[in-house]
């Protein structure tokens, strides 16, 4: 380990806050301020020792053929983790990375994302976890990672809709915290209509700002006139008549 | 006297001694013979005072003229009969004016029940309000006519409570018409016209307005019966009397729209019950379609003619039917709507041997009323795509009685409608005059060849894809002899036409055929598919179904239908083993040598597959094309627009052809923002934006 000096990164992300004195005393790599060349080597010397433990953990779970982590090398990952795959935290930390393609990871995407969340070993992801979901939550983040969520699952190139099923799945996962009444209400809709067997883009984020927006369950300020997706316009008209 | 200077001028003292005089008169004889007189005596011994008074002032005003000339005028004072006026006026006038009116009312109300008055006596005296007022009404405005017209008020409220009560609707107006004009002549007789006008108005009031419900809504004998047993001259009546009441043409239209809602659902209701209780027959359903277009126009014709004879053809009657029809015409009655229904309508009229038959102008009248109907249907798009069908049926099969009056019908579709929807038509009657014109060269052109003509009298209608509706056709094993005919058309039209392809349809073409059967040959008139597998059995005299189908590369439906009517309709052509009425894969077919029938020629009919569910189908896919584009047509123009503005524009502009539901059309918005013709907009909540 090396010693350095107690210098808290004044140019780290906005917004994180310094959970772990440990990480923080090791952080570097963002630094603007140095003074003398032997901090800066010494520095630069703590950011690339960084670099290379991540990368290090990289490839314990990449394939050697493809150079990318793989489904079954996130199945490993996660059991490290001790988080099941399908929990949202894995979604989130994909967003973290800004993972592309879904059940494979990147060198680049693993390095951007494991440097945000400062960490270099599993052990420090994992206590990472928290912070990372408090900052997904926030409004202005979570208006990103939704729609982030609904891209990753698309799972052929020029697809833009995924399945009833498939998109029941990840209201759950994505929303149910915030908004567990409507998302329950909405999986049922879902289930039970047959108008339509896939959710596209405008459709999904119809569903947060419906969750955002209206008051539930009175249903008040929902006006069909709007602009409101037919499909929620359907879901309304089956909530309200479905009351008693 | 007056002439000289004063204190020798005597002009004041003149003036004064006047006055004096013609009111001492006055005191001592007018007034006493005035007292103790009552009713009509008081009246005449008014009047004849008062010409008297009138004589006397006229002549005494000549004598005094020289003080009427230069004293009066001098000092501003009262002429000299003014003077004499107005001494009548305070003396006797003021104090009986009172039992004056109350006479003179008394006296117009006895004339109202029939009573006969001395009607010169009345004028007379009302004259004299008059000029007692110095040629103004202000005496007799204030002193009379109000309180005539108040007991006008009076007398006609009580009449019209108690007649209201006791008559009928028709009897009542009689009677208030029968009023109105007896107290326009009472104006003329002996009141001020001024008064006209006001006693009119008041009258009217009381007759009609007050009871303008009681009237309307009489039991028996109101509006709306008056309607149903087409009462016109009492609906005239009524409506020249309410005509002239404010609010008045506004309540019998309510109850004539009424009237037509009523009469419209009885019609909606009777023929739903009549389809839903014999709904064994198809062809009794068409029928009872058929006489429900008929009943609706009759429906239509009648309250049309309500509004022209008897309201006055104004314009608040037709907004009433226009609004009834539209809601009777936009319902559907036995699983039919009325586009698919007045489309068949038109089809029996057009149509040779279509259970209408009409004359050339019967007929015109007839589709002006077809069109005025359409105009209250909104599903105009699906009128238009079944009679684009049945026209194309009409047109290919020569079904059509003229041609003249199919393109009248359009040119009047044109008319209301524009040219959108009729433009396809046109083209398909434009085909087939140049397909009558092309045969002339064609047969010429057959004449000429030799080796490669078939000998057999053919003819090709060319028509132009995309007019005319999608027609399926298969491709059928022809006989030789057919072969030949489309080989040589084919040459034919190459020749002439180098970049056009001909694609065949078999399945509409129709063949005349001789089958020499064992008591005589006689002449059928088939399909060209019925006339293919007929001709099979040249070759053969037993031929399974099997056999037919390979042979003829039939699909099974169409083989169904063909041999169906072949062997088990009116006209057995062919023997089937085994005898019964549904043909099966396992059947065997037979020519029937033995086929008769008194005709020397027959037509033997093929059941057309029904084609309803595939017009709609292909209609809601049109609507969807029309939705999207105008959308894309509105955004472009505009680039950001609300989504309820965009709607109603959207609703707008398909209005011609259709109603466009605002379901479909926020689908259709949400298609396109998936094809990424639009975006919501960032900015404003509930707005898209154009993307180019």
């Amino acid at each position: 380990m090396r010693r350095s000096s107690k210098k808290s990164s004044s140019s780290a992300p906005a917004g994180e806050e310094q959970v772990n004195e440990k990480q923080n005393r090791k952080r570097k790599g963002v630094s603007t301020n140095l003074t003398s060349r032997k901090a800066q080597r010494g520095q630069t010397k703590a950011v690339s020792k960084e670099v290379e433990r991540i990368d290090q953990l990289f490839y314990t779970y990449a394939d050697s053929s493809s150079g990318m982590v793989d489904p079954e090398g996130i199945e490993t990952l996660c059991s490290h983790l001790e988080v099941p795959h399908t929990d949202v935290r894995i979604l989130m930390l994909a967003w973290k990375m800004g993972c592309e393609k879904q059940g494979y990871i990147t060198l680049d995407e693993w390095r951007s994302g494991l440097k945000t969340l400062r960490a270099d070993s599993i052990s420090k992801l994992k206590k990472a976890f928290p912070e990372m979901v408090q900052e997904v939550t926030r409004p202005s983040n979570f208006q990103d990672f939704y729609p982030f969520a609904f891209r990753y699952c698309l799972t052929e190139d020029k697809k833009k809709c995924i399945e009833i099923p498939v998109a029941c799945e990840l209201l759950n996962l994505v929303l149910s915290l915030q908004f567990r009444p409507q998302v329950d209400k909405l999986m049922d809709y879902l289930k039970y209509q047959n108008d339509y067997k896939v959710i596209n883009m405008d459709q999904w984020m119809g569903f947060l700002r419906f969750c955002n927006e209206i008051i539930f369950p009175s249903l008040d300020n929902y006006d069909p006139d709007q602009a409101w997706p037919l499909i929620l316009d359907n879901f309304v008209e089956w909530l309200r008549a479905n009351k008693n | 006297m007056c002439t000289q200077k004063p204190p020798n001028d005597y002009s004041k003292q003149l003036y004064e001694r006047y006055k004096e005089a013609l009111d001492d008169y006055i005191k001592s004889v007018v007034v006493p013979s005035l007292k103790g007189k009552h009713g009509e005596f008081l009246l005449r011994e008014l009047v004849g005072r008062w010409k008297n008074h009138k004589v006397m002032v006229r002549w005494l005003s000549r004598f005094f003229h020289y003080l009427d000339r230069y004293y009066v005028s001098r000092k501003l004072l009262l002429p000299l009969n003014e003077l004499g006026q107005s001494c009548f006026h305070d003396l006797v006038f003021k104090e009986l004016k009172t039992t004056l009116t109350l006479t003179l009312i008394d006296m117009i109300d006895a004339e109202r029940e029939g009573q006969l008055i001395d009607r010169a006596l009345v004028k007379d005296v009302i004259d004299i309000y008059v000029e007692i007022g110095w040629g103004s009404l202000g005496l007799y405005e204030g002193d009379f006519e109000q309180d005539f017209l108040n007991s006008t008020t009076d007398y006609y409220s009580k009449k019209a409570q108690a007649w209201i009560v006791e008559d009928s609707c028709p009897e009542y107006l009689l009677k208030a018409e029968e009023c109105l004009q007896k107290e326009k002549e009472r104006v003329g007789h002996y009141l001020h016209s001024k008064t006209e006008t006001k006693l009119l108005e008041d009258s009217l009031l009381e007759l009609i307005s007050r009871r303008a419900e009681q009237i309307l809504n009489k039991e028996n004998s109101g509006c709306r019966v008056l309607l149903l047993d087409g009462k016109t001259e009492d609906l005239s009546r009524m409506c020249r009397l309410f005509s002239r009441v404010e609010d008045g043409l506004f309540q019998l239209s309510k109850v004539f729209k009424e009237h037509v809602n009523e009469e419209g659902m009885s019609l909606l209701k009777s023929a739903t019950d009549a389809a839903n209780s014999k709904n064994e027959r198809k062809e009794i359903v068409g029928a009872l379609d058929q006489d429900f277009v008929r009943k609706v126009i009759e429906l239509h014709d009648k309250q049309q003619s309500y509004v022209i004879n008897c309201f006055q053809n104004n314009t608040v009657f037709h907004k009433a039917i226009k609004e009834a029809f539209e809601i009777i015409c936009n319902k559907e009655v036995a699983g039919c709507t009325s586009a698919e229904s007045l489309a068949t309508f038109c089809d029996n009229i057009l149509r040779k041997g279509g259970s209408e038959k009409l004359g050339d102008e019967a007929l015109e009248e007839t589709l002006e009323k077809v069109v005025t109907i359409l105009t209250y249907i909104s599903d105009r798009d699906l009128f238009v795509e079944f009679h684009r069908k049945k026209l194309g049926k009409r047109l290919l099969f020569d079904k059509s009685v003229n041609d003249e009056h199919e393109r009248s019908l359009l040119s009047k579709l044109k008319q209301y409608f524009g040219g959108q929807l009729t433009s396809k038509m046109e083209g398909m009657l434009g085909d087939m005059t140049r397909a009558r014109d092309q045969q002339a060269n064609f047969d010429e052109y057959m004449s000429q060849i030799t080796e490669s003509n078939p000998r057999v009298d053919f003819s090709v209608t060319v028509l132009t894809a995309g007019r005319w509706p999608t027609y399926k056709s298969s491709n059928i094993n022809l006989p030789s002899e057919m072969i030949k005919c489309v080989e040589a058309f084919k040459n034919y039209y190459d020749s002439k036409e180098k970049c056009k392809k001909l694609s065949w349809l078999y399945s509409m073409g129709n063949c005349n055929i001789v089958a020499k059967f064992d008591t005589k040959p006689i002449e059928l008139i088939v399909t060209t598919y019925q006339a293919a597998l007929l001709l099979l059995f040249n070759g053969a005299d037993r031929l399974s179904y099997s056999e037919i189908v390979t042979q003829l590369n039939l699909p099974d439906d169409d083989a169904l239908r063909l041999l169906h009517s072949l062997s088990c309709a009116k006209y057995k052509i062919l023997n089937k083993e085994p005898l019964n009425r549904t043909i099966s894969p396992n059947d065997i077919f037979l020519f029937n040598h033995k086929f008769t029938d008194k005709m020397r020629r027959i037509k033997v009919p093929l059941p057309p597959t029904d084609e309803k569910k595939k017009v709609v189908e292909d209609v809601n896919k049109d609507r969807r094309f029309s939705i999207d584009a105008a959308i894309v047509r509105i955004m472009k123009s505009r680039k950001v627009m609300g989504h309820q503005q965009l709607v109603v524009e959207c609703v707008e502009q398909l209005s011609r052809m259709f109603k466009p539901d605002v379901k479909l059309i926020k689908r259709r918005i949400e298609d396109l923002i998936s094809r990424e013709y639009l975006e919501r907009d960032l900015e404003t909540t509930n707005s898209y934006r154009y993307l180019a």
